[in-house]
């Protein structure tokens, strides 16, 4: 089974986060990782890839230089190999130019399922999934809670349980297709020492815009449909009075909300 | 004045808060028009026409045997039905996880602009639509507006107080007949199981949420019974969900549900990043917490250091008092 894995390279949410001064997210002054929700989307392929035997995991990233630590990651984790595409004017890509990008480059590949996380940690818009599978034209099988493959050769399919507010859906479509998966699919492994060390022998393709025919007024800061007219920090929550119970805690709570008239 | 389409949340016709939200938000931008997709549609007429509705596109509950592509073909459809995309002033979608993505499939065959997660929308100062998104765990504020096509904007709960609309008359329905593309009948939703209903108001429509988390050690007893003397929802953290406490469905962060009620109570959780992104915007945040040092303090406007087993059983003693 051949796997492609889209994985992102994101600010570390414990660092201080911020934005640049055109309205984008600050990548370069920032420590980044592998985006957390991401380390499923590798897993759910390790797993895939354990279990049928022949199979290939390549992960595939969009952005700066520094995003290469997020393949290099996904490698230590045991993919067999990498494509990161990078090209300056990149810079300040919207979703759809994101997915656009995405798609070139995973139309490269060979593919019988395509994985990603459920959002980024850092823009979390939730949707390049949805629209990676409107570019290949792929079925869209998303937010995997969990994930099983039938059958297999022309005739095999996806089932996914897809967890709603009044309902859970069981999915399920033809392959190839599009699946994201949520947090609560797996437990990612960490990579180990074998792992680490085998990682550094992987093959990792870098690509422009040009090599996926991509020209550069497609995508950027100056392609994107929407505008930031301003990003305002909010201030930080003023400090609130803090009392330690001495058995009457939650009566001074509930004084508290009665004076804020919230009973 | 140009229509605005609001994608309908409902269950059988019985209509989500988000939707009377999502018309008042309309009321801004132009003549709010429902589409209400699926079965109960005489169920919802009067909710919507309460909240300002003028105009219902109705489509065939078959669209809802497919996943989001099926949606998004239809918000296409009705799009055309309504005049085309240049005669509208915007369409609005609940915020949720279907939701922004069937506002970005639409968003694509629109070629249109798109805003996730808005708090808030209005009329830009040069016409069009201006938004408001938090971010980073709403440590930020971004006004953003769209620059191309038509405004497809999903809207999170609680964004605005929905405003009835006094006269308000039940608008007849145009059925809008859609043709589904082989792609988006690939995906099918092979069975629903229903949710065991808790008797609390939804999570993200709440005024107000009580979450439990590890300092629960799962024992949400307390938790429950002061959310139900307040009338609240119960939410928990990623710990108490991932130990296998609370039902997933329940948990309160970026990975579960984006809340944003006029009170949270913070039971036993010490406030990491992952929850912050979840509760921030909240207006008034409370927190009980054995640990003076839990980073949940810096957010609280009331705190009590102190063992919520204590705690809050001595707190629902005096509400129920005080409501007596």
């Amino acid at each position: 089974m051949k796997i492609v894995v889209c994985v992102k390279h994101v600010p570390d949410a414990q660092g201080d986060r911020r934005f640049a001064g055109d309205g984008t997210v600050d990548r370069a002054g920032v420590d980044g990782l592998l985006s957390e929700l991401d380390e499923y989307a590798v897993e759910e392929a390790l797993k895939l890839s354990e279990a049928n035997d022949g199979s290939t995991v390549t992960v595939v990233t969009v952005g700066p230089d520094g995003a290469s630590d997020a393949v290099r990651k996904s490698l230590q984790m045991g993919a067999d190999a990498g494509v990161h595409v990078v090209d300056d004017a990149l810079h300040g890509s919207d979703a759809f130019a994101t997915s656009l990008v995405l798609a070139k480059a995973i139309a490269t590949l060979e593919y019988d399922v395509v994985i990603t996380g459920m959002a980024s940690t850092d823009a979390g818009m939730s949707v390049v999934p949805a629209l990676v599978a409107d570019r290949l034209g792929l079925p869209q099988v998303t937010f995997a809670g969990s994930l099983s493959i039938e059958g297999d050769g022309p005739g095999a399919k996806v089932v996914i349980e897809r967890d709603g507010d009044a309902f859970t859906e069981v999915v399920e479509s033809a392959l190839p297709a599009l699946v994201s998966v949520t947090d609560q699919i797996n437990e990612p492994r960490y990579p180990s020492f074998k792992g680490i060390m085998a990682a550094k022998k992987k093959p990792v393709t870098t690509l422009s815009l040009a090599d996926l025919g991509v020209s550069a007024d497609e995508v950027g800061l100056g392609a994107a449909w929407t505008s930031v007219a301003g990003v305002t920090q909010r201030p930080p929550r003023a400090a609130g009075t803090v009392v330690t119970d001495e058995g009457d805690g939650g009566a001074k709570l509930v004084e508290f909300l009665a004076g804020a008239k919230l009973v | 004045m140009a229509q605005v389409l609001v994608l309908v949340d409902h269950v059988d016709g019985a209509v989500r808060k988000t939707t009377s939200e999502l018309l008042t938000l309309a009321a801004r931008l132009g003549e709010p028009a429902a589409v209400f997709v699926g079965n109960g549609y005489e169920n919802a007429a009067g909710a919507l026409a309460e909240f300002g509705a003028t105009a219902v596109y109705t489509v065939d509950a078959a669209v809802n045997d497919y996943l989001v592509l099926a949606k998004a073909e239809a918000l296409a459809a009705v799009v055309e039905a309504a005049g085309g995309a240049s005669a509208l002033a915007a369409v609005l979608i609940p915020s949720s996880a279907e939701g922004k993505e069937v506002a970005a499939r639409l968003a694509l065959k629109l070629d249109s602009g798109l805003i996730t997660d808005a708090i808030d929308v209005r009329a830009g100062d040069g016409g069009g639509v201006a938004t408001t998104q938090a971010a980073f765990a709403g440590g930020f504020a971004v006004d953003a507006t769209v620059t191309k096509g038509l405004p497809v904007v999903t809207v999170k709960p609680n964004a605005v107080e929905p405003q009835p609309v006094a006269g308000g008359s039940v608008p007849e329905a145009t059925a809008v007949a859609v043709e589904l593309s082989d792609l988006a009948k690939a995906v099918k939703v092979v069975e629903r199981k229903a949710k065991a209903k808790s008797g609390r108001p939804d999570l993200t429509e709440a005024a107000i949420v009580v979450s439990g988390g590890r300092g629960t050690n799962g024992d949400f007893s307390k938790v429950e019974a002061f959310a139900d003397s307040l009338g609240a929802a119960v939410g928990a953290s990623r710990a108490a969900v991932d130990s296998g406490w609370y039902p997933h469905s329940n948990q309160v962060g970026q990975t579960g549900k984006q809340v944003s009620p006029q009170l949270y109570v913070a039971c036993g959780i010490s406030g990491a990043i992952q929850h912050r992104a979840g509760m921030q915007t909240s207006k008034t945040i409370v927190a009980i917490n054995k640990d003076p040092e839990a980073p949940i303090f810096e957010l609280a406007d009331f705190g009590v250091v102190g063992d919520l087993f204590a705690v809050l059983p001595q707190a629902t003693d005096e509400v129920t008092k005080r409501k007596g």
